[in-house]
């Protein structure tokens, strides 16, 4: 028997695998395939103060190994999913999700945290610092370390719940950014967001995404994704959770083995909506080929 | 998830295909649903519109427009392919209407001949336009024919049937409800030349197809429609253009 569960911050899970934001939506169409409670968690879909539609389409252009979105944030806004979305999940998912949150300025991420005070299906929230897909926001807050350093304190000021921050990838160090998170006394840190990239179609002479670029996951990314779990392991304390380009069993080991003490999965998750059943149910023989009988030895084992 | 064996594929025209496939599809699928498909060494899905449905048969039709399309092209009878299927609304055929119009363009066509069955059962005789770009284009016009069905084919230009997109087959023509699915230009077309109610199949760039991903988004006056789950069809008076 391998033991898998793991805890994040006071959230105790039977398992690591939690499918990430933007690639599950509140886990309705995904339960529609398999009974979503064997999850550790999943993240919400990204939610900001005010409803947005989002980018104009196409938002999806595939690559090798992976594929570019370019959603911006399509969300009912943080009252409607605080009044209607987190209120039916619990019809279908019994455990505490992770709310990610995102916003334009401070006020912003503080008015939707706030809201999540004494949700009680919400066991931890992701601030997604990192969005490349909005402009006047989102990833520009996390690529300045004052920044990052601020939105965490002032969330962490109303929050009732961890806070974890969501970090860019297309920063000079990332290891930069995880500090600052942490100095503004995040719980932890999910690494990393998607990748900026762009791809042209080559018969109309025009990017095949209508925002021009989007952001790059998929296992294409999974090694940078790995580095940067690595790196951000090395440089602070607080627990990671490891995000880019796992599509197996293996590839939530390596993640671990490099720092993670959770792991996400995204993009998979819309080309095999089984795919984190089949990861969970491939786990315990991956690490008992290992000879690992709890999954928490592996952590930052890779060091 | 579902493992279909390609039992046969025919080329249609130079770059339409046919493929019918063996393997566990629902006999409930509505006409105007569409599955999605995987391709080795492709990472996104592929989705296609149901052409034809049968106890445990699936027929598509799809033409070589990119990378996904070109490899089901040289797909040999015998291999497998992976579906997920059961996806998007599909057209509702339990709406008031005596004298149904089906209007296609190009691969917009295929679940017009899935839809004209099931109207057949229901005891309906619909009309059908089949509008093409040219004569080498044309492909169905005897299979609708052959369901004994009043078939106009256009052609852009004029090398075929009727001189003109699929709108000129509307011309004198007495409906009184419109299923439709092609480009989006034709369909505008359509919106634009007539009055009459219908409903409106669209195509978009999808990451899953099963509205976890929100890539594939638009705007109604019923508020926003994921056009893989509320659509592909949208009912003419919720379209906004």
């Amino acid at each position: 028997m391998v033991d898998l569960k793991v805890n994040l911050s006071g959230l105790e899970m039977d398992n690591p695998i939690i499918p990430a934001s933007g690639c599950f939506g509140f886990g309705k169409e995904v339960a529609k395939y398999y009974d979503i409670n064997i999850l550790g968690s999943f993240c919400t879909k990204g939610t900001t103060k005010h409803e947005r539609f989002g980018n104009p389409t196409p938002r999806i252009a595939e690559t090798p190994s992976g594929m570019l979105n370019s959603i911006g944030l399509q969300n009912p806004g943080i009252d409607h999913v605080v009044e209607n979305e987190l209120v039916e999940i619990k019809k279908y998912f019994k455990k505490p999700v992770i709310a990610n949150i995102s916003g334009f300025s401070v006020e912003e991420y503080v008015y939707c945290v706030e809201k999540l005070r004494g949700i009680d299906n919400v066991g931890l929230i992701e601030i997604n610092v990192s969005c490349p897909n909005v402009k006047d926001g989102g990833m520009t807050f996390g690529t300045d370390t004052s920044l990052i350093e601020e939105v965490t304190r002032e969330v962490l000021k109303v929050a009732d719940k961890p806070v974890y921050i969501k970090l860019s990838p297309n920063v000079t160090d990332i290891a930069e950014m995880a500090k600052a998170a942490e100095a503004g006394g995040a719980h932890g840190l999910s690494v990393i967001n998607t990748l900026l990239g762009m791809r042209i179609d080559i018969k109309k002479r025009k990017p095949i995404l209508a925002n021009i670029t989007g952001g790059l996951s998929g296992p294409a990314i999974f090694p940078v994704s790995l580095k940067m779990v690595y790196q951000v392991y090395k440089a602070v304390k607080i627990p990671i959770m490891g995000i880019g380009g796992v599509s197996s069993a293996k590839d939530v080991i390596e993640m671990m083995m490099a720092g993670a003490r959770a792991v996400q999965v995204g993009s998979m998750n819309l080309i095999n909506p089984y795919a984190c059943k089949e990861i969970i149910e491939n786990l315990p023989k991956e690490l008992l080929a290992l000879k690992v009988n709890n999954i928490n030895e592996i952590v930052g084992g890779a060091h | 998830m579902e493992i279909f064996i390609i039992k046969n594929i025919n080329q249609l025209t130079y770059d339409t295909f046919e493929m019918i496939l063996e393997g566990n599809i629902k006999e409930s699928t509505r006409p105007g649903q569409f599955v999605n498909i995987q391709i080795d060494g492709l990472f996104l899905r592929r989705p296609l519109s149901v052409c034809d449905v049968k106890k445990n048969e699936l027929t598509l039709i799809f033409k070589v427009v990119g990378e996904g399309t070109a490899r089901m092209s040289k797909m040999k009878v015998g291999d497998s392919l992976d579906l997920l299927c059961d996806l998007g609304n599909g057209y509702n055929i339990s709406v008031k209407m005596e004298r149904p119009l089906l209007i296609g363009g190009g691969v917009g066509i295929p679940p017009l001949y899935y839809l004209a069955k099931k109207l057949i059962e229901k005891g309906f005789s619909p009309q059908v336009i089949l509008g093409f770009n040219k004569k080498e284009d044309v492909f169905y016009e005897k299979e609708f024919s052959d369901l004994g069905l009043d078939v106009a084919v256009c052609c852009v230009d004029g090398s075929y049937g009727l001189k003109g997109f699929a709108t000129a087959g509307m011309k004198g023509k007495d409906f009184d409800y419109i299923f439709t699915c092609g480009p989006e230009p034709m369909l505008k077309a359509v919106y634009d030349t007539s009055e009459i109610n219908g409903q409106f199949s669209f195509e978009e760039r999808m990451g899953c197809g099963f509205g976890a991903c929100m890539g594939c988004t638009c705007k109604t006056k019923n508020g926003y429609k994921r056009i893989c789950k509320e659509g592909p069809v949208l009912l003419k008076k919720e379209i906004i253009w």
